[in-house]
């Protein structure tokens, strides 16, 4: 927020008050807004810093003594998590299931959200918030049952598991938000295509989904984080073959004592992913985290 | 704009139904058959009636008392979380650079922490906050303050403040900022022309346009908090003692850890209920400003 708070009101200083909301509107040369902005990202940078700071560094020199910087860079850590199998394969495991994760959610929600977003039908709004309770029904509720229901059915311990278990919260919110930006595009586009001949899977494909492809991009992005960052169900749904790379962690870490440096490099790694797909939709994240909705 | 009343629509409807259904109502029902049963193991149940539910209930059982206190817990942490991060969101999203290449610069190292895996979050506190190889546990310590999270209560609930508010505040800030770049020029013109001061305009102009989008934030924040499971498990393990044990963790510990599943599954109905009230009444109040504006703009 900048520093300035103009409280004259207009019909006193009649000269003075515009300039002093000019001001505050644009920003004084050195702001608070600036400060505000560089201790919060400060704020934020400062542990991941240290993360990338100590898996740079032996575990002798970790637990030796604090050092802002190490004093020998190695990189033997990142070298044995991409050269150790039970490492590397986690990361496999776990891009596997978030993927399929990702297409099913979308492929499910792209017609429940035109249906929404056009129509009007029997029970829409009750069946629009029973979606959404799913969205917000604790994992831990449903660890338990999954674990049966998967065990039951043979899913169990495969990427398939966790990606369907995700689609109970991934679902919900892809058509929450596809919902967000389709009703952003006029109805008139549909009518006038229909008159023009197309038929409604033509008219989807070649003029409904490229109007709403950040939509997509958006869904996909937040459907690639909710099950990339979940662990519950993920680490209760697997146990050798499909374990994730947050589970590897935990299990490897308290198996061997504490191997510090590669804990830390493990991490980095888990970060990696998101900032990649970060930097590709970077341009509609403010949409995107408003559900399409603004 | 009105929309079609179309009930063939249900026809693309129907796959979300059947996939949510099939992830959603079949475990429910499960969790309904333990509740009312009881098992000496062997896949042997015995019918229990509503027994569970009773001693849930109770506050004078020692598993009424422990539900009663890990929610008093988790709502607790809800409502500081809330606190901190709605007001904290909305300072950084007016903070945000209007234009150039810092703005792309905000969004994404904003964006960050939201998709590190949340045990990473808490394996990346656990090792910042430590006294001996932590850079945040160290700096304190040397200050002179005695700061200890695994045996302090008090130092354990900051921290995962602390950890909640460094994860989740970009959320908050990145959905107001939304809001904010929604308000077109001529409104802070107008402002301008009418000479309002920088509060006033706040007032008047901003806040209102981030009603929406708050709504969403505090509706998110609030069902996500009052889940929250992987963070402070992995950081405190819901220690020291019961200090930080959350509804989800007691959960856990007792549904996969001592598989005392007639318990267990009346506490998942209870707490599954207790969120499902509180959604019900955010969504009547966003919809409610949904039709609100509506009428305003017609």
């Amino acid at each position: 927020m900048s520093g300035t708070i103009a409280v004259s009101p207009s019909n006193v200083k009649p000269a003075a008050a515009p300039l002093a909301a000019n001001r505050a509107l644009s920003g004084p040369r050195v702001s608070g807004r600036v400060v505000v902005m560089t201790l919060y990202l400060l704020f934020l940078m400062l542990p991941i810093y240290w993360l990338v700071n100590m898996s740079l560094k032996t575990n002798m020199e970790i637990t030796s003594g604090l050092t802002l910087w190490p004093r020998e860079i190695t990189f033997d850590n990142y070298v044995k998590i991409f050269t150790d199998p039970s490492w590397y394969s986690g990361y496999i495991n776990s891009l596997t299931y978030v993927v399929i994760n990702t297409v099913l959610s979308i492929a499910f929600a792209l017609p429940a959200a035109y249906a929404f977003s056009r129509y009007q039908f029997l029970g829409d709004k009750h069946l629009f918030f029973w979606l959404l309770t799913n969205r917000m029904a604790p994992p831990a509720v449903f660890a338990l049952p999954f674990f049966n229901l998967y065990s039951a059915i043979g899913l169990f311990d495969t990427p398939w598991a966790v990606a369907l278990a995700h689609c109970l919260f991934n679902v919900p919110l892809a058509v929450w938000i596809l919902e967000g930006f389709m009703s952003g595009v006029p109805r008139e586009i549909d009518e006038t295509a229909a008159i023009d001949g197309y038929s409604f899977p033509r008219f989807f494909v070649k003029i409904f989904m490229p109007l709403i492809a950040s939509g997509v991009g958006v869904a996909a992005f937040f459907c690639f984080m909710f099950s990339w960052v979940e662990l519950l169900l993920a680490r209760t749904l697997t146990s050798v073959t499909a374990k994730p790379i947050a589970a590897t962690m935990t299990r490897t870490v308290s198996a061997s004592g504490m191997d510090w440096g590669l804990l830390a490099a493990a991490g980095v790694l888990t970060i990696l992913p998101g900032a990649l797909v970060i930097w590709f939709v970077r341009n509609y994240i403010a949409k995107g985290f408003a559900l399409g909705r603004v | 704009m009105t929309k079609t009343v179309n009930n063939r629509a249900w026809f693309f409807v129907l796959p979300v139904f059947a996939i949510v259904a099939f992830s959603a109502v079949l475990p429910l029902m499960t969790v309904v058959n333990y509740s009312v049963q009881d098992t000496f193991g062997n896949n042997q149940f015995f019918w229990n009636g509503i027994a569970w539910f009773q001693e849930l209930l109770d506050p004078s059982s020692q598993l009424g008392e422990q539900f009663l206190s890990s929610l008093m817990r988790t709502l607790l942490f809800s409502f500081i979380i809330l606190l901190i991060e709605v007001p904290l969101g909305i300072a950084v999203a007016l903070a945000m650079p209007r234009e150039g290449w810092t703005v792309a610069l905000c969004l994404v190292l904003m964006a960050l922490p939201l998709l590190i895996p949340w045990n990473v979050v808490g394996t990346i506190w656990q090792v910042f906050a430590r006294g001996d190889i932590g850079l945040l546990g160290w700096i304190v310590n040397h200050l002179g303050i005695d700061y200890n999270y695994t045996g302090d209560p008090i130092d354990a609930w900051i921290t995962i403040i602390v950890m909640d508010v460094w994860h989740w505040t970009s959320l908050v800030a990145l959905l107001c900022y939304a809001g904010l770049k929604s308000i077109p020029d001529a409104y802070y013109q107008a402002a301008r022309i009418d000479g309002a001061s920088r509060w006033a305009v706040f007032r008047t102009i901003q806040l209102p346009k981030m009603r929406r989008v708050l709504l969403i934030a505090v509706l998110l924040r609030f069902m996500d908090s009052f889940m929250i499971y992987t963070e402070p498990f992995v950081l405190t393990g819901g220690g020291p003692g019961n200090a930080t044990t959350f509804l989800s963790i007691d959960l856990v510990k007792l549904a996969l850890g001592q598989f005392d599943l007639g318990k267990a599954a009346a506490m998942s109905l209870v707490y599954n209920l207790i969120i499902l009230a509180i959604c019900w009444v955010f969504y009547t109040v966003m919809t409610n400003v949904d039709a609100q504006r509506d009428r305003v703009e017609a």
